[in-house]
């Protein structure tokens, strides 16, 4: 049963050196380990474009705001007097 | 202080303190794992972005470059997830020259496209572990899972590629 193990393992492992010759073959290891250029400029401009978080209040209010104007469509012109 | 701790209390300059130390290192090891200089640009910004944003559940007892890896390699295998499936690789990059007379074009072509068409949680232990010759511990430390995980999903890679280069009359 171990000498099956054994010649299974080895099976394989001879499987995974061969698949490692081809593959380096066709797609060799990359030598590049340096980016092109200084990315800290694009990761501001990035930074940059967070939109400021709406605070839940705003949410509440915008909510409690649509919900008065469903009840009492009439408050509109009050509403829009007070913008 | 460490610049991972102070990153953790919120103080901007360790932030980029952070960025300028490691965006070396998180470039190599994304364009190792999509092979795209331009699309390895793009996921380091992409990276150090979702690091930021993680900052409140940071544990700064733990280990920074470890976790910022992690990020990376999800962030390369969302971009490979979304590229199109068996694309060719891309061949625009600095790589070691491959000697014409190993290995035809055409047989060449037929690999890119059969390692192309392994779906990338395979895909990324491939060419991490045999293209890259990366360790097994480390490869698992970047996925979130262990040695012997990456070890069953390389043979099932391995099994997986043979059936599809044989199928193409490549034996490997």
């Amino acid at each position: 049963m171990n000498n099956m193990n054994d010649m299974n393992d080895r099976d394989t492992n001879q499987q995974l050196q061969a698949m490692r010759k081809l593959l380096k073959a066709a797609v060799p290891p990359v030598t590049e380990v340096e980016p092109p250029r200084d990315l800290w400029p694009r990761m501001l401009r990035r930074l940059e474009t967070v939109p400021a978080p709406v605070p839940w209040w705003d949410w509440a209010l915008l909510g409690a705001t649509v919900a008065v104007l469903c009840a009492f469509p009439s408050a509109l012109p009050a509403l829009l007097f007070h913008l | 202080m460490d610049p991972w701790h102070r990153f953790a209390e919120g103080h901007p300059d360790a932030f980029e303190s952070l960025f300028r130390q490691y965006q070396r290192d998180v470039y190599s090891w994304i364009v190792r794992i999509v092979r795209d200089s331009a699309a390895a640009e793009d996921l380091t910004v992409e990276t150090f972005w979702r690091m930021y944003r993680a900052r409140a559940r940071f544990n700064p007892e733990g280990k920074g470059a470890a976790w910022l890896r992690r990020i990376a390699t999800n962030a390369a295998l969302d971009h490979l997830r979304h590229a199109k499936r068996q694309a060719p690789l891309p061949e625009d990059l600095p790589a070691d020259p491959v000697p014409d007379s190993a290995v035809q074009h055409e047989t060449r072509l037929a690999i890119q496209r059969a390692l192309g068409q392994l779906s990338p949680r395979l895909r990324v232990v491939v060419q991490l572990g045999l293209v890259e010759d990366e360790p097994y511990d480390e490869i698992g430390a970047a996925l979130g899972i262990s040695s012997n995980a990456v070890k069953v999903r390389m043979f099932r890679a391995v099994r997986l590629l043979r059936k599809k280069l044989l199928e193409t009359g490549i034996t490997p």
